[in-house]
């Protein structure tokens, strides 16, 4: 198993789109900080026939040290969840999965 | 946010790009992102997330219905971990000394 990096979408670009490969790598970056700020700001992002990355808020609840068996109150937090849309599901299972037919992510 | 409000944000921030580019850059990541998925690689954007594919074993389910057993097959589902900066960032910023961490002291004389 690969693993892909900034370098190889920033390459993916360079060779789609023509840009140079600074400012290939300059848009990537844009593009994850311009999701990152949605996300801050709690707003959802949703891509079409990707999916959809959004903020959910959990309230306190009490865990527990595995280690001491000591509880611990988990605080109300702000957690990140990401929903594959069908069309993602399907690519990766390598069926064709409807271009168009997504919808809701 | 959706990708279209992405692509307009992108092209407000990049005026001297036509918008077509802009929207072919923003398909090819994810494309690419997705290509790797199905190829078994995963996407690691250190600071935003790793993209990955789980796999599900073939089991046997069950129609909520009427109860038949139903052999359900395995397959690939993806995965998204995001990162420690991103986490923080939604969590609205790095947690407030929850653990303090020890580190051990500099030891200044060694630097010259």
């Amino acid at each position: 198993m690969n693993t892909l990096t900034r370098a190889h979408l920033a390459e993916a670009i360079y060779s789609q789109v023509g840009l140079s490969r600074n400012e290939s790598s300059a848009l990537l970056e844009s593009v994850l900080e311009q999701i990152g700020r949605a996300l801050e700001a709690g707003d959802p992002v949703k891509i079409a026939a990707f999916g959809t990355f959004l903020v959910r808020q959990k309230g306190q609840r009490v865990g527990r040290n595995p280690k001491t068996g000591v509880e611990v109150p988990i605080l109300p937090r702000k957690v990140l969840s990401f929903r594959p849309s069908q069309v993602l599901r399907a690519r990766i299972n390598g069926e064709q999965g409807g271009e168009d037919a997504d919808g809701a992510a | 946010m959706t990708k279209s409000e992405l692509i307009a944000l992108l092209a407000a921030e990049n005026p001297h790009l036509r918008q077509p580019d802009i929207e072919l850059i923003v398909a090819t990541i994810f494309d690419e992102i997705t290509a790797a998925l199905a190829r078994g690689d995963r996407v690691e954007l250190r600071g935003f997330g790793a993209f990955s594919a789980k796999r599900r074993d073939a089991r046997t389910g069950r129609n909520p219905r009427t109860g038949a057993a139903v052999p359900v097959a395995g397959k690939a589902v993806p995965y998204f971990k995001p990162g420690k900066e991103l986490r923080e960032r939604v969590n609205g910023g790095p947690p407030a000394a929850a653990a303090p961490v020890r580190r051990p002291a500099r030891i200044a004389s060694k630097v010259a």
